[in-house]
């Protein structure tokens, strides 16, 4: 009786199991079918006015990398903080968990903020209220990533470097910080991944633009906000186009995942 | 220099304090008019701009804008909207009926007496139909998605060996990092129509959008349980295996106890996350602002009222908004609390 019991539970558990993969295994044949089919060199090298993609995957990159390249430094200051600093001190304690906090808040909602603060003063959308909501959603990832790296660098560095009497920003930034490169650039890459993807916060901050773009204080391109529009449209050339598009992120986003772990296994070996 | 590089350590961690805070204060005074206008009772209330007469304009997600335009601030008008609401509403809320009535003759005579401007916007907003949808939508979800994600944790690190439990973590782990924009276009395209043809329905309904979150999040929560399931020591497994038990008493008896607090945690971190989410849910639930009369009907959630209505909305209807997006963040604040608080302490190093 309990050997049967044994049985029909971990039976249960694999078919559990199976059926979860089943259902994500549909969502990726799906996105490879359907997104193969309008998918092109053309969409490449032309603008969204065109019928391509080429302003929405440079726009959509730029605002992310903006966003990255004020996030890094923030984050990883904040992160030193909490780390080498404030550790132990209940205000860094304080910072940890509403920086944690932050990681999983509502994204639609830091939306809404930036707009309020940024899109009603101006009056209308552009690039910078785009990469401002995407560099809210980053700074908790990078502060988290840093966080826990600094963690684990050994304290006998930290006083091999005072013993020979280096000041601790120098110890910081040319020990520490070299000791737990590895696993910082990981978490840079995948906290870029993460906003990259991201439509609820751009949706009324940046919007989206048919045409090819540099302006940021301008209406914005971006490739989320567009895969919503086109895929809602009638026309069955947009939908495909949306498929391609949206076949396109994902790729891209998986591929800076796997560059992730791949750069964290590297140091293990 | 040594003095600098710490101050600005300091201000970076503080930033992190004020862009929180920030959020919380701006749409705190974003949605002070409707909050004054309506106060707690916005939570309750299912009306949605009531100025428009008919019940199938109401249904259109761009109704906001046609209200702003059309300014009918009649008294029966509204009246008569607001009990046809309440017809469709679920059993406890009807008890509110009666302080409706008196609410609406409220703001109407208060209104009539103000300035012109004001007296355009009667228009009354109520959260609750996008509140109940975010809530039962939720439910759904969790209901879909905790057992299946339960097997794939248990599967992956108590079933199956190292060959199989690692490629397929893997797997599992990336699937979490896909946009959930793609979960939303596959329920619209191929999820909804399939299951509207195995249980009949609209193919975008509030079912739809509980079961495309409840996949979305199963990534997500296996990856978390199964951790927290490999922190049960060895020790524990064996003894239990040596006094003849088996894989499944094992599982039950020493394996839920030692990481229930991390499953609960994952789960209460999942549902923040599903609570939230905009884009996966904005295909597939319909934006109707009506209370869904069955499961298989569509209705609103907070995040998708959000996006669909937000950037044609002005004066006392972008303040409801704003109220809404509040509601949305206070409670997942404290739903995600809960979950680092109580159950997810980070191991101190």
């Amino acid at each position: 009786m309990r050997l049967l019991i044994n049985k029909i539970v971990l039976g249960l558990c694999s078919l559990a199991a199976l059926v979860g993969l089943v259902f994500l295994g549909w969502i990726l044949t799906t996105l490879i079918i359907k997104g193969t089919e309008a998918l092109s060199p053309y969409i490449f090298t032309n603008d969204l006015i065109n019928n391509g993609i080429r302003n929405l995957l440079v726009g959509q990159f730029m605002l992310a990398g903006i966003a990255t390249v004020f996030g890094i430094p923030i984050g990883i200051m904040a992160g030193i903080y909490l780390q080498e600093y404030g550790n132990g001190t209940k205000y860094a304690e304080f910072i940890r968990d509403l920086s944690d906090i932050m990681i999983s808040a509502p994204s639609i909602v830091i939306g809404t903020f930036v707009y309020a603060i940024i899109v009603i003063p101006t009056g209308h959308t552009s690039g910078w209220a785009g990469i401002f909501a995407l560099f809210i959603m980053m700074l908790p990832i990078v502060v988290r990533a840093t966080d826990d790296m600094l963690s684990l660098v050994p304290t006998e560095l930290r006083e091999a470097g005072i013993a020979i009497g280096a000041p601790k920003y120098h110890v910081i930034t040319h020990i520490i910080l070299r000791a737990a490169k590895v696993g910082i650039v990981t978490g840079l890459i995948l906290a870029f991944a993460r906003v990259v993807g991201e439509t609820a916060p751009l949706l009324y901050t940046s919007g989206s633009s048919v045409y090819w773009s540099h302006d940021l204080s301008e209406t914005f391109p971006s490739i989320t906000v567009s895969i919503y529009n086109l895929a809602t449209m009638p026309d069955e050339k947009m939908v495909q186009l949306a498929w391609a598009a949206a076949l396109v992120l994902t790729f891209a986003v998986l591929l800076l995942n796997l560059l992730g772990r791949f750069v964290i296994r590297e140091k293990h070996h | 220099m040594e003095k600098i590089f710490a101050r600005l350590s300091q201000i970076s961690a503080s930033l992190v304090f004020l862009v929180l805070i920030g959020t919380m204060v701006t749409l705190y005074i974003a949605a002070k008019p409707a909050i004054e206008e309506f106060g707690a009772y916005f939570m309750i209330d299912s009306r949605w701009a009531v100025d428009v007469p008919t019940e199938s304009t109401t249904t259109n997600p761009n109704s906001t804008e046609q209200n702003e335009t059309s300014d009918s601030p009649s008294s029966t008008a509204s009246t008569e909207d607001m009990e046809l609401d309440n017809g469709i509403n679920v059993g406890d809320e009807d008890i509110n009926i009666g302080d409706e009535d008196i609410n609406v003759g409220g703001e109407d005579d208060i209104n009539m007496g103000g300035d012109e401007d004001i007296a355009a916007t009667t228009e009354v907003y109520g959260g609750a139909i996008a509140i109940v949808g975010t809530v039962f939508s939720t439910i759904i979800a969790l209901l879909f998605a905790i057992p299946l994600a339960m097997g794939i944790a248990i599967f992956l690190s108590e079933i199956a060996g190292p060959a199989v439990a690692k490629p397929v973590g893997i797997a599992i782990e990336l699937l979490a990092a896909i946009p959930s924009i793609i979960y939303g276009m596959w329920g619209l395209f191929y999820f909804g129509p399939f299951i509207a043809s195995l249980l009949g329905g609209h193919s975008v309904s509030l079912l739809i959008a509980g079961l495309v979150l409840g996949v979305m999040i199963i990534p997500f929560m296996a990856a978390l349980s199964r951790d927290a399931i490999n922190t049960t020591p060895d020790v524990l497994k064996e003894a239990a295996y040596a006094v003849g038990a088996t894989k499944f008493e094992v599982i039950k008896d020493i394996i839920f106890p030692y990481a229930k607090a991390g499953i609960i945690g994952s789960i209460i971190i999942s549902l923040g996350r599903a609570l939230g989410e905009t884009m996966a849910v904005a295909f597939v639930i319909g934006g109707v602002f009506a209370y869904a009369d069955s499961i298989t009907a569509p209705t609103n959630s907070i995040p998708v009222v959000l996006a669909n209505n937000f950037s044609e909305s002005s004066g006392i209807s972008l303040s409801s908004l704003f109220y809404l997006s509040l509601i949305l963040f206070v409670v997942s604040f404290i739903i995600i609390f809960t979950a680092k608080h109580y159950f997810l302490r980070r191991e101190k190093i």
